[in-house]
Parts: structure tokens; sequence; C-alpha cells
């Protein structure tokens, strides 16, 4: 009934005209048998009818849903005041937009990241473990292999227990030896994959057997390096691949899906059929992670406190060796994105802020726009519209805008997820980020909310005014305007206040980035480029293949130096080696000296410009046997011969206890092995000592030094075409990819910082701007009372710069409480860095004297008389 | 203050015209035409010139608020309505008393008789209310 009339409506009204035809014709009929003429009895009938259009109207209209025509009634007015003021929309709903999009998607990012559960089996059981040291600078150190074995055999706690490495690498190649390429790889225990629960997509994983130093060599690959190097082909189980010159028999391929430890593991194969005998019962050798299922009903507190006795058990038992005297765990979860935390909820609670920043643009949009349509809506209240309509009214401009920065934000949402996924490749579970029902619902949700937050502040300012008071008062005179321009001072001096903290934030980012990018390194970083690969082979082979190599290196042309070492500075870790100092007592217990390890070419020092600051570099002759040398960095002799000198003294290699003890000869300047990172002690052995296989050669230009990749991989691939290569990088492109995700935050939030700036100030002028009119009266008054033109600019001028100093004010102090929260991502900046609170302070007070000087200006420049006559 | 007149659209019946003195009140209409269909079923036409002619041609309903009117009994299902051919063979729109406007017919007359009585006895003059039963 009424819903199919509602719907039907112009059916019904066609059925209605027939009712009335009807209704005519008997009339007529009726008439003429009466006794009247045709025409006459037709004029009669058609005049006691009356209008039938109105009875067409009046049903139409009783047809209809009231409500939702008043709804639509609303929109059609809420739109077309709003479109009366198109600047100010588009404003309000573009960074509503921007709001509602960058708030969505790093909700988004933060849900899939953070939160999602990890795609394993039951992943709430699944912890992470490491050996702790409270007094350490970083307390979670990897695990040595050795005291996971006992870990594993005295626990009770735990369904099960797995180790991997998070480095290992093989050069991978074709039959024959072609198309080598080096890989990422892990090596972990057996059990891995199910402790975490995933099957091989074919084949099988690994069982016991496998997992054993006699077993035969076996290899897990991943989804993309079967796709990719294998064709995809499932037959290639059981069959061979050849990793650094090996056979490895495939037993299975994992989904695409898994990516334990490490996303850009290529293949997995088993621990203990890799590691070394040495590396397997080391307690001092700390490379592996640790992960495990916890028993049903067992806390990660109650596991770790057992491991933790343990632990102190092997401490006891290895009084003298660098043994934590105790364990940690977390959840896997938090082990994986745990370094991701920070930034994502910062970057959240940013966009959170401009958010926020939109809503109250919105609101003193509105409020300025009710402030015009006082009188109106005093008059059409007193007619006897309720309060309930006019608030309605507000909401739909509100809501509208909203609805628009939503529609507009899901666009905008959907591309920054985009962006960010590809921009971020590194990031942890990158792969998870998406959009899907609960971002929808969280978008609808943040749209609807602030479509609610922006319409109810004004709204609720207006309710309380008498209408009288409205009607009595002229449109301009003072008393109402000052009320409401106190709501659009506040809403403001908190816009300001929250742009403040935003600028505040991207200042110190900026600067931290700044400070990274200017990082000494300790060596040339402009026109160096860097290749690096790992040579096998016993070691006269080693020292055959690099001097050929270098020879050719520094021939080409447009090389200007070049020099070999493990690593280049900035590239990482790599490699360290425990030593002790022969000429000093043995060390207190447990107290070792650990350098970075790297072996250099005579020339490596010149080459990269690392200063040679005492005794020699290398010779030609440090070869093979008699390359038993060593040079230290200064950090390194510092530290191993405080205020003796190293020179002639001679180190140990606690690993090596038959090898002959190395003389130091030398020392050069520090360089750093990734650039946030301190400058570590460092020690150098001879290139063509031939015990190192990873190296990187390193050479250096005038300019343009990428032209050499090319010739410098021809080279090799000439010497030696199944010799696995890695990425040419130049120096600079090192240090860019170790600070890309500081240079990726600090422009995020530069960008945020100067939105929100942007809308301040466009608030603050239209406050300004506001102020004006509304004063127009008093100024007129003031200045025929003989005002000066300086003092009516100086009295606006300071009305609209009281809601931003006291924003000002405001964000300071908030920042200043806050900024400790991002402590952990700034590098070499204090978060109270006065600079940064000092130069947000000069922008945000001269941004904000600009945006109130145009509107003051204007209102100095009245003539008087028209002021006063503008009432 | 300002004289308030709530609600301007929802006023569908402005009732029967002023006619003579008479002002009747809203709703009396629906009455009216529910009373009309317990002699049978009806079309428009018909049921307007039955009220003007019973009222003795004192109540002119105008067709303005007729046809709203019985639209409007027609949702509450108070009446149904169904396509025939009137007296002279033309299609006509038919409307029949339902049980549920049987009810409701009882209910407004037996309201009508008190109010009725009521103002009665407020002029002081002892009138006859029509039609009594």
């Amino acid at each position: 009934m009424r819903w199919r009339k509602l719907f039907h409506r112009s059916q019904g009204d066609a059925d209605l005209l027939q009712e009335i035809r009807l209704h005519l014709e008997e009339e007529i009929e009726e008439n003429v048998g009466r006794g009247m003429a045709p025409g006459e009895a037709r004029r009669k009938a058609y005049l006691k009818f009356g209008s039938s259009q109105r009875v067409r109207e009046t049903l139409w209209q009783q047809n209809s849903l009231v409500f939702a025509e008043s709804i639509f009634r609303d929109l059609k007015y809420a739109s077309r005041s709003l479109t009366r003021t198109p600047g100010f929309t588009l404003m309000a709903v573009l960074v509503m937009a921007l709001g509602i999009g960058a708030n969505a998607a790093m909700f988004t990012v933060v849900r899939s990241v953070l939160f999602k559960p990890l795609p394993y089996k039951d992943p709430a059981r699944l912890v992470a473990l490491y050996q702790h040291d409270p007094s350490a600078k970083d307390q979670d150190n990897y695990v040595a292999a050795g005291n996971f074995t006992d870990w594993s055999e005295h626990s009770h706690s735990l369904e099960s227990m797995a180790m991997v490495t998070p480095w290992a690498a093989y050069d991978f190649s074709e039959a024959g030896g072609s198309h080598p390429e080096k890989i990422d790889a892990a090596w972990c225990s057996w059990n891995m994959f199910s402790i975490l629960g995933v099957p091989a997509a074919y084949g099988r994983v690994f069982n016991a057997q496998d997992d054993r130093p006699d077993a035969s060599a076996t290899v897990i690959l991943s989804w993309g390096f079967w796709k990719r190097r294998l064709g995809g082909d499932p037959s290639i189980i059981g069959r061979s691949i050849f990793l650094r010159g090996l056979p490895y028999t495939v037993i299975g391929i994992m989904p695409a899906s898994f990516d334990y430890p490490e996303k850009q593991d290529q293949v997995w194969t088993p621990a203990h059929h890799e590691g070394s005998a040495h590396l397997l019962q080391s307690r001092d050798d700390h490379e592996y992670k640790v992960i495990a299922r916890l028993k049903p009903g067992i806390t990660l507190r109650q596991a770790v406190s057992e491991l933790d006795a343990i632990e102190k058990r092997i401490k006891q038992e290895y009084p003298g060796l660098p043994v934590e005297p105790g364990v940690s765990g977390r959840p896997l979860l938090d082990d994986l994105v745990g370094d991701y935390k920070t930034p994502l909820y910062m970057l959240l609670a940013a966009t959170t802020c401009v958010l926020l920043i939109a809503c109250l643009n919105v609101a003193n949009l509105l409020v300025a726009r009710t402030a015009a349509r006082r009188r109106e809506v005093a008059i059409r209240s007193a007619l006897g519209a309720s309060r309930w309509r006019a608030l309605r009214e507000q909401l739909t401009e509100s809501f509208l805008l909203a609805t628009a920065g939503g529609a507009f934000g899901v666009g905008l949402a959907y591309a920054a997820i985009t962006w960010i996924a590809h921009a971020q490749q590194n990031m942890v579970r990158v792969d998870s980020i998406g959009v899907d029902t609960p971002a929808l619902l969280f978008v609808t949700g943040v749209t609807l909310a602030s479509g609610l937050l922006a319409g109810i502040i004004p709204a609720l300012a207006t309710g309380k005014e008498r209408n009288l008071v409205a009607l009595q008062e002229s449109s301009r005179s003072q008393s109402g305007g000052r009320n409401r321009a106190r709501l659009r001072k506040a809403l403001l001096a908190i816009e300001v206040g929250l742009t403040v903290v935003l600028l505040v934030t991207a200042g110190l980012l900026l600067k931290s980035y700044n400070r990274l990018r200017a990082v000494d390194m300790g060596c040339a970083t402009r026109n160096v480029l860097t290749l690096q690969f790992t040579l096998p082979g016993p070691p006269n082979r080693r020292v055959a293949f690099l001097s050929q190599l270098i020879e050719r290196v520094r021939a080409l042309p447009g090389a200007k130096a070049a020099g070999l070492v493990t690593a280049a500075p900035g590239a990482g870790w790599w490699e360290d080696t425990p030593v002790t100092v022969v000429e000093h007592p043995p060390a207190a217990k447990g107290d070792v000296l650990d350098p970075i390890a790297r072996s250099a070419d005579p020339d490596y020092f010149r080459a990269m410009q690392i200063p040679l600051l005492r005794g020699r570099a290398f010779s030609e002759t440090d070869r093979l046997q008699n390359a038993n040398v060593a040079i230290l960095s200064k950090r390194a002799a510092e530290e191993f011969f405080a205020g003796e000198d190293p020179i002639g003294k001679h180190l140990k290699i606690t690993q090596e206890p038959d090898a002959p003890p190395l003389e130091i000869i030398g020392i050069v300047g520090d360089t750093r092995f990734h650039i946030t990172e301190d400058v570590w002690p460092m020690m150098y052995q001879p290139v063509y000592r031939g015990s190192f296989g990873q190296t990187t050669v390193m050479v250096r230009s005038d300019h343009e030094v990428e032209t050499l990749a090319r010739p410098m991989q021809q080279i090799i691939s000439n010497m030696d075409p199944g010799l696995a290569l890695g990425e040419a990088l130049t120096m600079q492109q090192i240090i860019d990819r170790s600070v890309s995700s500081a240079s990726f935050h600090s422009r995020f939030i530069l960008l945020f910082a100067t939105i929100a700036l942007i809308s301040a100030m466009a608030g603050l002028y239209g406050v300004v701007a506001y102020l004006v009119t509304q004063r127009t009266n008093e100024i007129g008054i003031r200045m025929a009372l003989g005002a000066q033109r300086s003092e009516v600019l100086r009295i606006m001028l300071i009305d609209g710069l009281w809601p931003a100093w006291i924003g000002l004010a405001l964000g300071l102090a908030g920042a200043a409480c806050t900024m400790q929260l991002v402590r952990k991502m700034l590098y070499d900046v204090q978060p109270l860095d006065w600079t940064v609170f000092a130069a947000v302070t000069v922008v945000l007070s001269l941004v904000a004297a600009l945006a109130c000087l145009i509107p003051a200006w204007q209102a100095s420049r009245f003539a008087p008389m028209e002021a006063l006559r503008m009432e | 203050m300002l004289l308030s007149h709530r609600s301007s659209t929802g006023d569908l019946v402005t009732a029967v015209r002023k006619h003579a003195n008479s002002e009747l009140l809203k709703g009396t209409l629906d009455m009216m035409i529910l009373r009309t269909l317990i002699t049978g079923d009806a079309h428009g036409h018909t049921i307007a010139k039955v009220i003007e002619r019973t009222s003795e041609d004192v109540l002119e309903v105008e067709e303005g608020s007729l046809y709203p009117a019985l639209h409007r009994l027609e949702d509450r299902r108070w009446v149904s309505s169904y396509w025939g051919t009137s007296e002279n063979n033309r299609k006509a729109k038919f409307y029949r008393l339902t049980a549920a406007g049987r009810k409701q017919l009882s209910f407004e007359t037996s309201r009508w008789r008190q109010m009725a009585r009521a103002i009665a006895l407020v002029m002081g003059e002892k009138m006859q209310a029509e039609g009594g039963e």
C-alpha cells in the first residue's frame, strides 16, 4: 500500500485522473438531466470540482515519505548554499578528503602490518627468543647455536623450538654454472616450518633426517624463486640445483605467501647441514634467531623464566665467554613489526591531526555561515520551525562536505595504499596491506564522525540563542558576533596548535634526516661504485683472481682509483672477529674485543680516501702465509690500546687458535658500517691473505661512475662466467637506501604539516575577515572620532593574531610533551631541539601575520563615512 | 510573540466547505464517507451526492478534499477499491467498506455523539442529535 504507492506514484496519478474524469462526466450528465445547456452543464461541473491539479498534488504528496523528501530538500538546500561559496567549499572538501584519505590509508597500513594475525597456524602461541643482557647497549642478542641446543633439550614449556639465520646467502647457478646469481637464503632447523604450521605447496618440508651434518644436501625453494629461475615446473622436486657449485636436492616449494624470516629469502636449507661444527657448538657466535611455539596454557613469561634459568646455568659453565646472563622473548608478531610501531603510529597520529584540522576548518566555515543566516534562522524559528530543523540543516551541510571528502578520500586512500605498498617494498608484511571491509567501514565511520563533529560544534553554539535577541539585533551589531567570533577563535587556536605539533615533528624529522645525510662516512662517497661477489676456492686461487681483477679494473678508462674490501662502508656489518691482544694480560672474564673484520688490498685506503693516520698500509708482499699483519681503525686503536702505541703489537684471533698472531702495522681513519649506526672498531687484514670469500670491488671516478658498472661486470664475467655478482651500487645509493625510511617519514610529515599550515592560515584569514565585517561600524566610529589608520590596523591585527598566539603556545607545549614519543626515530637530534621549536615559532608567526594582515589592512582603508553607513 | 502556526502541509482535509454556518471538524468527512458506504459500494461522485442530499444540501463536499480522503481511508485499510462500471456504463473506481472500516465507523460515530451532546449542553439549547438510532 503506502510503499507500493510511493514507488508507483505515476500509476496512481493516472488512476486518479480517470477517477476525476468520471466524476466530472457524471456531474455534467446530472446537470444536463436538470435541463442545463451542455456548455453550461460542463462549466458548472468544472467550477464545482475546482482545481483537479490541486487534488493530484495533494495526493502525490500524501503518498510520499515526508521525512525522505525533507532530507532531500535539505540536501538540495545545503548543496546550493555550498556552491554559493565554491572556493571555501572546494578547500573544505579537499582538506577533508586529504584528512579522511590519509587517515584511512594509515589505518589500513597500521591494522594490516601491526595487528592482523600472522598467516601461520595459531599465531598467538608463536614467540621469538633472544639472549638478553640488561647492561648492554643492544640488550637482545641473537642466539648462539650451542645455547640453542641446551635450551631445546632442557626446556619443558615449549612445544618445539627452531633456529634460523637471518643472513645466509648462496651463489646459485644453473647446470654448467651458467646464469649465476647471488641469492638470499635462510638456514633453518627442520621444524621451523612445522612450528609456523605452513606446509609446502609442492613436495614436503624438512624432516629431522635432513637436518643433520651427515645428511645429503637438500633445499626448499620459495615460490618466487621457483617461478623466476626454474620456470615454475613442479617436476623440479627430487632434482638438484647448484648452490655455490654443489648439488642440492629440491624437496619442496613453499607457497607464495610464505616469507619467513626475511622477505628476500629465496631458498631454505637445513641449519645443521649447512653450519660448521664449530658454529653449531659455539657459545659466543651469536648467529641465530630462535622461534618457538608455546605449549597450550603456558604464558610467554613462564617460558622465558624457565629458559632464563637454563641460560644462567650456561653462563656459570662458561664464565670466560660472552654469554648473555638472561633470556628475553616476545610474541612473534611484535618481533617482526616492532621496528615499525613508532613510525606507523606517528604517521597515523599525524593523519589524525590533519583530519581534526579538516573538521575544525569545516566547523569554522559553518559558524561563519550560521552567523550570516542568523536572522533568517530566528525568523523561521519564530514562525514555528523547530530547533531540530535548524540543527538538521547544519548537520546536512557538514555531512555533505564530509561525504564529498570521504568519497574523494576513499580514492585517495586507495592510491596512497598502493603507493605505500610500492614505495616501502622493504617494509615487513607489506603484502598483507590491502583495502578490505574493515578499512571501508573505517572510512565510513570516520566520514560520519567528521561530519558530525564539524556540524555539531556550530550547531550547539547556535542552539542557545534567543530568537528575540537575534531578531532585535541588527545584523552587524557587535554583541552576538563577539560570541560567535570567540567560538571561531577557539576553534582556530586548536587548529593552530595541532599545526604546530605537526610542524615541530616535521622539523625534527627533517633535521634528523639532514644530519643523517651529512654523516661523515669516513671515506669518499661521490662517484664511487661498488660491486660485491663471493669468491669460492682455496686462498691462492682467490689471490690470483683478485690481483688480476683489480689490475683490469684500474685500467678501465675513467677509473681514477680502485680498491678491494670485504664490504663497502655503509653496506652493513658482515663479519666480526673476536680477538685478544697478545701483549696484554688475559682480559677480564667475558670481556672480549670484537672488531668488525674487513679485508683490504694495499691501495684500498688511498683509493677510498681513508686517511692513514700512523704506520703503513698493506703492501703487495703481504700475501698468503706472509700476511699476518693487521691495520686498525682509529676507534679500534683507542678502545683496544688506551694510551699505548698499537703499532708493533699483536692480535690473536680467538677462533683460529693455531694461526700465528697478527702484527699491527698501521692505523687508519674510521669508516661506518652503517650510516645510522655508531662508529664501531674495525680491523683490516690483507685481502691477499685469501681467507675472505666475500669481496667488494670499489672504483672511484671523476664523473658518472655509473657508466663503469657494465665494463666492470664484463671484466668479472670474462674471468669467471660462473661467478654471481651482487647489484652494482654507488656509495650514494647505499647511503640513500639506508636513509630511505627516514626520508620517507620526514617528507610524509612535512607534507601533512604544510597542508595543516595552509588550512589553519585559511581559517585565520577567514576569521579576521569576518571580524572586520563584524566591526565595520565600530571601526567607522573610531575613525570618525579620530583613530589613525595604523591604530585600526593594529587593533584588527592583534584581534586576529591572538588565537594564533594561543594556538602557538598550546602547540609548542603539546609538542614538548609528545616529541619524546618519536625519540627513537631521531638521529643525533634531541626531541626538544630548540632550533626547531624556534624555527616553527618564526614560520608560524610570519604566516599568521600575513594571513591577518590582508583583511586588517583592508579594514584600515575604510572610509569612515561609508563604514558608518554600512548599517 | 508572533502567531505560531504549526504544520502547513499536513492539512490535507479542509473538510467540508463552509456552507451556511457549519464548520465541520477535521475527520468528520472521513466519518461521513464511511457512513455512506454502509449502504453499499459506491464511487466518488455517488458518495459526494449522497452526502449532499442526505444533509439536505447543507453540506457541499469539495472534491479537492474528497479524493485525498478516499485514498487516505484506503491507505488505512478502512475501505478497499476496485474498478467497475458506473450506472452510466463508465469505468469507475468503486469503494467498499472493510471490516476494519466498519469498526472505525462505529467508533467515530459514538465519539461524534458524545461531542455533539457536549456542545449542545454547553450551548444550553435543546438540540436533537440527528439520526438518533
